[in-house]
């Protein structure tokens, strides 16, 4: 093939060439890729095994057997009344802030095609910060009466998506451009962080710690209340993302050749990216901006199904796995109980550096 | 054949072409570049584009394959304005290949090329055997068979143009519009990738391309279309069209057409200032 003297190629070629095989049910039909299937299976049983075993740690412990029995309405009263009422709301927010964060990640870094893009850099981490931390440290009527009518979270939520949306429509002209969208989410980022960090010089240092401990990103406390607009709000977000999912796929090789497979990439790029925002700005809002794990769950996932792009529901998968097992070494292996935002950041970098290190040995 | 070409398109046609456009104006952001031009793709043959940097080859391919909206004039595509078919469509009947594309790294050659089929898939029917039938023939066609496995950035450039083409292929449309598909390439590897588009053209394909060699337009093609400054400057079988005043004229270049000694088109010798000998 290197040169002119190969001929035409009406050769018929020896080799079957390996195109995937697909799959049919009905009138369902799929490509089908063994290693994503199956690395997708693993990481939900395993999502779901420390999801069980992060609700049986605790003062009072409860085995495994025993808190699957009670997920399954099987438990018995006391469990029942630790494992749903007590622990399932902060398992819940884990495993919600960590699929959302996770799918996030993947659509951002898709659509910018660009590993580094992450939701943190569409101005939605940045944007909550600062709406929070304003509420927290300027004490005064409006302030204490917005903290109390709506809430911190609510108004994280707002916040984050008001500046996501913000950074949106400035990235746009003529549609949304990835490195423009990069461009403009950092600037306005570094806005927003410059805004919190005067916030935080200038305030009381009783409200600094407090805003603190919320900037760090964390899951203690967590209610059934917060967690379940996070659950719901994800569940409705990812239903639309999987609806788009399919004519996003040649949207990986760029606008020019999406258009000529047949795909509207303006809207379907609008849809995603806002879906992306708002998954991030619910997962905020129910932990604070836990760093790194949008960033590193879909590499993570990339590198584990060896996909080309990043897989949405692996990448999501990831993230819960890594939110709920740091919550997990925060809460047990470590001497002095951590937010969980500090180790998300501790356990993700070194294991993204190891998947890359691997990849060049190779 | 040359004679009935010129005649065609003097008389305007638009019946036997099933891609026109007609009086169409585009331009990016108030600069106008296509400024009310006319010109039919005639079917079952090679039409290249060709002219001067910035003369809007690149912008006439993009606006006959509905990437860009005209602001005034159609682009009638088997008898529709193609603004007013569904994109989808537009895909089942025309296949395009935009300059140098980019692949994810990693993605497989037979993964890119089965990404050919999105146009004929849906949700719900994500792969079908007709899928595997298809993407195979496309494939064996563009001599890519035995690199299915291999990644697309593990390729040369000439192997990755023409793993891109049998993407374009696996669309099974018979109207293929390829911007530049040459550039980057070595000669030997062009000619690699234009004979495999003359093959496309003799299994009954109708081929709009733009080229930024001449000599190989004119030797490739069956119909050239001459642009200058937004506006069509000649069109026709390369044998009416390619003179020494035209290429003047066109591309400002002083250039002496003789006989291809290999072939039975005209050959372009530019003449520059280096190592001239005219009589």
């Amino acid at each position: 093939m290197n040169g002119p003297d190969v001929k035409k190629p009406d050769v018929k070629p020896d080799v079957n060439p390996s195109v995937a095989p697909g799959v049919r049910l009905g009138q369902v039909s799929f490509v089908w890729r063994p290693l994503i299937v199956f690395v997708t299976l693993l990481l939900a049983a395993a999502t779901f095994l420390v999801f069980c075993v992060s609700i049986g740690v605790g003062d009072f412990p409860i085995g495994l057997n025993r808190v699957i029995a009670t997920i399954l309405g099987r438990g018995e009263r006391v469990d029942e009344f630790v494992v749903m009422d007590l622990r399932m709301p902060r398992a819940l927010a884990g495993l919600v802030v960590g699929i959302a964060l996770g799918v996030s990640g993947a659509i951002t870094q898709s659509i910018a095609r660009n590993p580094l893009a992450s939701p943190d850099i569409l101005g939605v981490t940045g944007g909550a910060s600062a709406v929070s931390v304003f509420l927290v440290t300027v004490s005064g009527g409006t302030a204490t009466a917005i903290v109390s009518s709506v809430g911190l979270s609510a108004a994280a939520l707002l916040g984050g998506l008001g500046t996501g949306l913000l950074v949106y429509f400035l990235a746009w002209r003529r549609g949304v451009d990835g490195f423009r969208l990069i461009l403009i989410g950092i600037s306005v980022s570094a806005v927003m962080e410059a805004i919190t960090t005067w916030l935080l010089v200038t305030a009381d240092i009783r409200d600094v710690a407090k805003a603190q401990a919320w900037l760090v990103g964390s899951l203690d406390n967590r209610s059934w209340g917060e967690v379940r607009i996070a659950l719901w709000c994800t569940l409705v977000l990812l239903v639309v993302v999987a609806s788009v999912a399919f004519q996003f796929k040649p949207m990986h090789f760029g606008d020019e050749i999406a258009a000529g497979l047949g795909v509207r990439y303006s809207m379907v790029r609008a849809v995603l990216l806002l879906c992306a925002v708002l998954l991030a700005a619910a997962a905020v809002s129910a932990a604070g901006p836990v760093p790194f794990v949008a960033l590193v769950a879909p590499q993570v996932a990339m590198r584990l199904a060896r996909c080309p792009t990043p897989p949405m529901v692996a990448s999501g998968l990831v993230g819960a796995l890594l939110l709920i097992g740091a919550d997990l070494v925060a809460r047990t292996a470590l001497p002095i109980s951590l937010p969980v935002g500090v180790v998300t950041a501790a356990i993700g970098g070194p294991f993204l550096v190891y998947l890359l290190v691997r990849a060049n040995l190779r | 054949m040359a004679a009935q070409h010129i005649a065609e398109v003097e008389a305007g046609v638009g019946d036997t072409s099933r891609l026109a456009a007609k009086g169409v104006t585009v331009g990016y952001g108030g600069r106008i570049v296509i400024d009310e031009l006319d010109v039919a793709i005639p079917p079952g043959v090679i039409t290249t584009v060709i002219g001067p940097n910035g003369c809007g080859k690149s912008t006439l391919l993009r606006t006959l394959s509905r990437l860009l909206k005209p602001t005034s004039g159609t682009v009638v595509l088997d008898g529709d304005d193609i603004v007013k078919l569904r994109t989808r469509d537009v895909a089942k009947k025309l296949g395009l290949l935009p300059q140098a594309p980019v692949a994810p790294e990693g993605l497989t050659v037979s993964d890119l090329v089965a990404r050919g089929r999105h146009p004929h898939q849906s949700w719900l029917r994500q792969w079908s055997s007709d899928d595997v039938a298809v993407v195979e023939r496309a494939l064996a066609m563009t001599g890519v068979s035995d690199l299915a496995d291999r990644p697309v950035d593990s390729l040369s450039g000439g192997q990755r143009q023409r793993v891109w083409i049998s993407m374009t292929l696996a669309q099974g449309t018979d109207l293929l519009l390829l911007d530049e598909p040459t550039t980057y390439l070595d000669l030997a590897h062009a000619i690699d990738v234009l004979d495999l588009v003359d093959d496309l053209h003799e299994s009954g394909c109708t081929v709009v391309m733009v080229l930024h060699d001449l000599n190989l337009a004119t030797r490739y093609s069956d119909n050239l279309v001459v642009m200058r400054e937004g506006a069509i400057l000649a069109q026709g079988h390369p044998r009416d069209v390619i003179t020494a005043e035209l290429l003047h004229e066109a591309f400002g270049l002083r250039a002496k057409v003789i006989d291809d000694p290999v072939g039975d088109r005209p050959l372009i010798v530019p003449i520059g200032r280096a190592h001239v000998q005219l009589d």
